[in-house]
This record gives C-alpha cells, structure tokens and sequence, in this order.
C-alpha cells in the first residue's frame, strides 16, 4: 500500500495521514463539482448557441459558486406525510456510495487513496449503495413520483450494473489483475497498448481491438445509465416524473443528491480512463509523462469523459422504460459476453 | 348540397319535426327542428349517402329570453356541405336528447352547455360540469343569472 | 413440472393495485394548467380522464358585456400563441355581418401575418414535443428563431405576443418600409433552422423510437371526435380550411396540404403528427413569399374601418378559419346593438383534447406526456 501513496512515504503511517488522505479525494470532488457544473453550463450554452450565465464573475464564472450558497441558504422542507429518519438519511447515503468509490481510485502513479487489490470489485459493491439510497429517498418522500423514480432507477441501475461488470471483468482478464494501479501499469507506453485498443501486445493483438473498442463502448453505455444521465435519465425524467427521486428534497438535501450525481459522473469516467484509457500513463510514451503529469493526464481524460456524457446530454432525447430494459437485457447484456469470450480466448492464447 | 335542398331531404322525412327554414344573408342558413326529434334527424343527417354530416364543428348553447336555444353546425367531408340545426327548449324543462353517441365530440360541448346554459342531455354518459368547479351552482351564462356573494370563502364579484 | 405449474397459479391469482396519479394541474409536461386524471397498473396507463377548468377566464360571458372591437383583445388571449390566427375568424365574424369589403392591402398583411404566427405557434409546438421526448436543444433553437418573428410583429403592432393587431374591417397600423426584406430575411432563417431541426431530433433514432406507434388516432375516430389542424392530418385526411373551405385571398397562393404518411410507424401516430407541422412550416414559407411578391405598397389600411358598428338585428353567423392548431370557429349573433348578444369559441385545444383519454390508453406513462404534447394543446383556448 505504501509505495503508491506518496503522503504516507512523506508523513509516514499514521492517523492524521489516513485522514489527509480520506480527504483530500473530498476537496478535489468540490473543486470538480463546481468546474462540472459550470461547464455543463458553459457547453450547454454553447451548444444551444446562447453565451451562458454572464453575470457572476469574469464571464460568469462563479455561477456555481453562487448556486451552491444559493442551495445552502434555501429553506430545508420536510413533507410532513415523510418518513422523517429515511427521509433524511437518504441524501447522504447516496453521497456516501459516491464517495467511497473514490478511495480506490489511482490518481496518479504516486497517489492513490487506497490501493486495495479488488480495487474494480470494491467499486461495484460500494456503486450499489447509492441504489438503496435512491430508494429510500423516493419511498419516504411518500409521493408516486417520487415512489416511480426510485422504482426505476433502481431497476435501470442493477440491469446496467451486469453489461458493465461484464466489460470491466474482461479488463480483469486482460490485465490479471483487479488492482486499479496494476491495471494501469500494464498500459504503460503509447496509446495503442491502451486496454481500449487491446493492451500491450504485438500484430496478433489486432484481431481482438473490435472487441475491446466494444467493451469500451458498452461500459460508456452502462456508465451513462448508471449515474442517470440522459439518454437514460429516465428516473428523474422531469417530463413525466416532474424530478423523479428527489422531487421533494429542497436545499443542502437536495444539493447532496446533485452533488453526488457530478461524484458518480468522476468515479465511472475514472473507472473508464483507468480500464481502458491507460489512467495516468501518457498517450505519447514517456513524453510527458512522471507523477505529476500522470495527475494531469488521468484528470484531464477523465474529464474529456465527463465532456462527452454531458454532449450527449444536451444532443439526445430519453428513451422509454421498457426500451431501456431492451437495450439493457437484450443488446448490451449478449453483446458484452460475447465480446467477453472473444477477450478471454485471446487471453489464453498468448 | 345547397341548404334548401338539405330542407326538403329532412322535411321529407320528418314532417312536422322540421319546424323552419330560414336563409337570409348576411346569417347562415338553418333548419329550426323539434327538440325531441334532434336525435333522429341528428342520425339521418350523418347517415343518410347524400347528407353524411360526419363532423360536428360546434354545438354552442344560446339564451333566448324565455327559452333556451342549442345551435348545432354541421359539415360533410366528402360533401363539403354546411347546415345550421337550430333547436329551442323551454327554460323550466331544458330536456332534449345528446347526440354524443353520434358524434362524441359532441361529449365536451354538451357538457359546456350543460355547465354554462344548464341543459339537460339524456342520454349523455358522463354531464358534470366542464369548466366551472364540480360544485358551482347556478348556469352563469343565462341572461338572468346572479353571480353568488360567495364561493367557499373567496368574494365572488371583485 | 409441478412445481412451475404451481407458481404459474399463484402469479395468476396475484393482484396488482392500479395506481392513481393526479398529473398537473402543476407539472412541466401539461403545457399548463391541465389536470389529468391517470390510472396507472405499474408504467402502463389504463385510464385518462382529462379535468380542465383551472384557466377559465369566462370569455363568453365577457363578450356579451363588450362592443365588438373591445371583444378583440379578449381573442388573442385564447390561443396565446398565435394570436394573429385567433384574431382572424373573429374579425371576418363581424366583417360579414355588416357585409364588409376589407382592402387588398390589408388581406394580403393579413395573410402574411397568420402565415408567421402559423411558423411562430409551429415552432413551439415542435419545440415543446422535443422537449418531451427530453431533447433540449432543438427548444431554444426554435426560441432563438421564434424571435425574428416576433420581432416584426412587434414592430407591427407594438406588442409581442397579444397583439390587437387585426382590426374589424382593417388593421390598427400599417406595415414598416423595410417590412417586406424582414419577412423574407426571417422565413430564410426559418428554413435553416428546421433543416438543421429534422436531422438533430425528428429523424433520431431515439426519438423515432420514443414517438413512432404511439397514440395512434384512426382518421375516423379524428373526424368524430371532430379533431382538426395537424391532429387530423397527421392521420392522412388532407384536409385544410385554407383548401377546403378557402377564405381571405387563400386561392390565390399555391401551396401543399402535408398529411402524416405513416411513415416510420402506423399512420397517425405522434411522430406523423409532429412531422406535418415540420412540413407545414415550409407551406407556410411559400405563402408568405408569394403574398410578399403580390403584395400592393400604397393603400390605406384603415380605410374600411366602420365608424358605427351595428349588425343587424338577429343576424348570426359561425366563421371559421385555419388556426396553426386546427379550426377555430366562432359562431357570433347580434341583437342590433353595437355590443353582441352571443359569442361562442369553438376552441381548436377544446375539441382536440378531448380525443386524449381514446388515444392515450394502454401505453406508457412516458408516452402518455408525448401524446399530449403531439396534440399540441394551449390551455388558454380550452378552458376560455
């Protein structure tokens, strides 16, 4: 664990390191969140060919800022017809399946919260908290929207949850490994040895790209409907459901669930970089590549990932439910095993 | 088909249900019927090959002073046709048959009528009151209606 | 084998609880303050009982207290939308009671007029359906271009949205000398925005998905619920007041009738509804460029204003005329004094509305908000 870390080689293993480390994933989720939220804004606007807020800041850059102290001051309404202890709890286990997923993420060669070794399982256990928490959130508010949403939602993110596994499991068989920063390690060098385009190998390799390039798509699929981004925002769908799950949270309350949607958007585009976009290692070799510029590359790919979710957002419509399901069950789940096989045959051939 | 020939056709088969034609411009031209035989001439209008009135354009309800007037203007698509049927009833027993089951738009407009003017359709599946609140009383397009003082609490005229 | 055959039973005997779902009458989706009424077994909806009332501004009642220009403003504020085309029945109303000749000059603005407002209400309509479907973008593109329109009616008429513009026997200002250039410079972006249109949302895949066999409406069950504009349509019945029943200087202009063709899914669906006004726009184009072309510059506009404005007594009369929506009548009757004895609104959203709880059965609560978006209703003229 050590090696990777370099807070605990600088300050040596104890307590307050544990908890320097457990927090500083915090203080970079809060800067994120609000560079998320003002580029969703900005690309929005620029999409639609409108300029955007303009008014806070230099070309309205604190626009987010202003939001969150907006959303902080706002007037908490409890319904009175809630069950008050779910109710409230509720935010706050969401935030806290977001978050948890951040401890295994590899920010950098020398950075990792924790580098555990079941790094890819521990993220899809601790992802399906959020799901009981959605639940609990759209049960208590004791209202059929919300009811509906959290029905949803819930069913959307366990039938998207298996093409997913199924994507990152062939990443596990490329790599032997569920150990984030071990499956980085094998993608050092250029571009193409990127688990994306089939990993580190020679020509025999290509025969496998089309699969792996599926298995990239397939997870980017899977992870758009896992944190409820269109087009599979079904279970907020303001259009039917006025807000889905979270109609009847106001303030910090709701300001969690945002917060934890923009977390989920980071911690399924990081799994993305890291399993199939080399994570840190730089797309040119060793140019530019070391600790720090590791940092960069893995937060700016991420960031291109986050780009792409929020241009689809703003380019498709919303499926319907049921054509959700059949994309899930019936396209997605038959495709990701077949791609798996291809990968696993290919695995043990060489 | 030119309306007094629409005229003849329903006098034809009617008799004394057809109570009037009229046709002086600038109006429309109308046939003034019995209202207890609107349903029968309403289903020869729409059936018979010649007429075939298939799509109601408006069912308005009138107040005539003492009696109350429901105005029915009909087209044929495929004879691209137009007639006014005109028909009265009596203010104290404002009963005349619906002719929602031929045409079921006539459904929402009967009960506009209904709400506003206070007829009453048998025959109508479903007469509640449209726009006003389910609970309103009185029929407040009548010439001689009276808005109330009150409406559960809330000052009527303001 | 026993053992399936016994929890085959017990899921038979289940009973599911059907949910009721009051939709509105506030929520984004019902384009107002309409109040559904939704029997819901799981997403599937088995029953839709439309209540409408909550805008009820007694326009009836309020007319019969009014002199017949003071009714105009009140008719713009039925469909919002597309005030200009709710003027227009209304004006030619009372211009056949007193057996008016309106001025070519003014037929031809009149024309112009109703054919932008046609654009302007078929843009939101669109806009409105993609937002729906939960397509963002192609809304405010249609806003961005909604404006060039507006901006020449305001120039008109000095309002952007009721515009009293359509005056009994004339208008209420005559046009601006740039007027023409303008109509033509906005119908060019018109046309760019919706080429730009058809390829971002209405030929997606999604959205083809999300709006093709949903809410299908059989062309005769259209014709009696007497549905009208690109609802009936949209069900292949080619059918159009401006044609059919032609009115104003109407025959003059060569144009097309687009109706749904079926063309992704079965006919009259949501998809074939929504694509007719996208086609309609582009009639509404060739209209206005042709009435641009014809139109005569000298005239005075309101010269066939009446000063004293008494119908004879008795005389009643029903109008119609093509509304972006559909038809809207309005069937007028004097009692020879300049206030009118009865105006009633045949209200295009009215009629068309009612068809919703037919078409809108057996499919999904997703579908069900599509539906009423393709009917494209404005609560202002339902309710009145």
């Amino acid at each position: 664990m050590g090696e990777t870390n370099f807070l605990i080689k600088l300050l040596g293993d104890n307590l307050i390191t544990v908890l320097l480390i457990s927090a500083l994933p915090l203080g970079f989720l809060v800067v994120y969140a609000l560079l998320a939220i003002l580029g969703e804004l900005k690309i929005s606007a620029w999409m639609q060919e409108r300029v955007g807020p303009m008014r806070t800041g230099w070309k309205g850059v604190l626009q987010p800022l202003a939001e969150v102290i907006k959303l902080i001051q706002k007037e908490d309404i409890t319904p009175d017809a809630a069950n008050k202890p779910l109710y409230n709890l509720a935010p706050y286990i969401v935030f806290t399946g977001a978050y948890a997923a951040f401890a295994v993420i590899p920010f950098s060669e020398f950075f990792v919260p924790s580098g555990i070794n079941l790094g890819l399982f521990y993220i899809f256990a601790v992802g399906s908290i959020g799901a009981i928490g959605i639940v609990m959130g759209g049960w208590a508010s004791n209202n059929k929207y919300t009811l509906l949403g959290a029905m949803r939602s819930v069913a959307q993110l366990i039938s998207y949850e298996i093409p997913g596994a199924m994507a990152i499991l062939s990443i596990a068989v490329l790599s032997s490994s569920l150990n984030m920063q071990e499956i980085n390690k094998a993608q050092t060098g250029w571009f193409w040895n990127w688990f994306m385009f089939g990993g580190p190998g020679s020509y025999e390799k290509l025969w496998v790209i089309p699969f792996t390039l599926g298995l990239t798509l397939i997870y980017m699929i899977a992870s758009l409907a896992e944190t409820n981004r269109t087009p599979f925002d079904i279970p907020e769908g303001e259009s039917e459901l006025v807000a889905g799950y979270h109609t009847e949270y106001s303030g910090m309350k709701f300001a969690m669930f945002f917060f934890a949607e923009y977390a989920n958007m980071f911690v399924v585009a990081a799994v993305l970089v890291t399993a199939f976009m080399g994570g840190w290692n730089s797309p040119f070799g060793s140019f530019l590549s070391g600790p720090l510029w590791g940092a960069f590359w893995f937060i700016g790919k991420s960031f291109f990932v986050i780009f792409v979710q929020i241009w689809l957002r703003w380019t498709l419509p919303r499926l319907r439910v049921d054509q959700l399901m059949y994309l899930g069950w019936k396209i997605l789940l038959p495709v990701s095993f077949i791609c798996f096989l291809f990968v696993s045959l290919f695995r043990m051939l060489n | 088909m030119l309306a007094n020939e629409i005229y003849e056709i329903l006098k034809k088969e009617f008799g004394d249900g057809i109570l009037e034609f009229k046709e002086e411009a600038p109006s429309d031209p109308y046939i003034s019927v019995e209202p207890s035989k609107i349903f029968d001439i309403c289903h020869t209008l729409r059936d018979s090959s010649e007429l075939m009135f298939d799509y109601l354009m408006c069912l308005s309800g009138l107040d005539l002073g003492e009696s109350l007037g429901i105005v029915y203007h009909l087209y044929s698509f495929k004879h691209t046709h137009k007639i006014v049927i005109k028909t009265t009833v009596p203010k104290e027993t404002p009963t005349l048959p619906s002719v929602m089951h031929l045409w079921r738009t006539a459904d929402w407009h009967e009960r506009e009528a209904f709400d506003l003017y206070g007829m009453i359709f048998s025959g109508h599946d479903n007469l509640i009151r449209i726009l006003l609140p389910y609970d309103w009383e009185g029929y407040p397009m009548r010439k001689d209606y009276n808005e109330p003082e009150e409406y559960h609490g809330m000052r009527v005229p303001y | 084998m026993n053992e399936t055959k016994k929890i085959q039973l017990e899921y038979s005997q289940m009973e599911s609880d059907r949910m009721r779902l009051n939709v509105g009458p506030q929520h984004p989706s019902t384009h107002g303050v309409l109040r559904l009424e939704v029997e819901i077994d799981g997403e599937i909806v088995t029953e839709v009982i439309p209540h409408i009332g909550y805008l009820h501004r007694c326009f009836e009642k309020h007319c019969e207290k009014m002199t017949y220009p003071q009714v105009i403003p009140y008719v713009d504020r039925l469909d919002y939308i597309s005030a200009m085309n709710n003027e227009w029945p209304y004006v030619m109303a009372v211009e056949k009671l007193l057996e008016i000749k309106v001025p070519e000059k003014v037929e031809y603005i009149r024309v112009i007029m109703a054919e932008l407002n046609r654009i302007a209400n078929h843009q939101i309509a669109v806009a409105t359906f993609g937002l729906d479907a939960g397509a963002f973008t192609p809304f405010l593109y249609f806003f961005r271009d909604r404006e060039y329109i507006l901006w020449i009616m305001e120039k008109c008429s000095g309002a952007r949205l009721l515009f009293n513009y359509f005056w009994i026997g004339g208008l209420a200002h005559d046009v601006y000398p740039s007027f023409k250039q303008e109509v033509l410079d906005a119908i060019k972006q018109v046309r760019k925005t919706n080429a730009e249109v058809m390829n971002l949302l209405i030929y997606n895949k999604i959205f083809i998905d999300r709006t093709a066999n949903i809410g299908i409406l059989p062309a005769d069950v259209a014709i009696n619920y007497a549905c009208s504009g690109p609802t009936l349509r949209g069900s292949g019945v080619k059918w159009d007041l401006r044609k059919d029943d032609t009115y104003s200087i109407y025959n003059r202009f060569d144009f097309n009738i687009p109706v749904g063709k079926g063309e992704v899914g079965q006919l009259g669906d949501c998809w074939d509804r929504n694509i007719v006004r996208m086609y309609e726009m582009e009639e509404s184009c060739k209209i206005i460029e042709q009435a641009v072309a014809q139109m005569p510059d000298t005239g005075d506009v309101k010269e066939a204003i009446p000063a004293k404005l008494r119908p004879p007594k008795g005389a009643e009369i029903y109008q119609r005329a093509e509304n972006p929506k559909g038809e809207l009548g309005f069937y007028v009757v004097s009692n020879g004094t300049e206030k009118p004895d009865r105006i009633k609104a045949r209200g295009t959203s009215f009629v068309n509305l009612s068809v919703l709880p037919v078409i809108s059965k057996g499919y999904m609560f997703a579908d069900l908000i599509l539906i009423l978006g393709s009917i494209d209703i404005v609560l202002g003229e339902v309710d009145r």
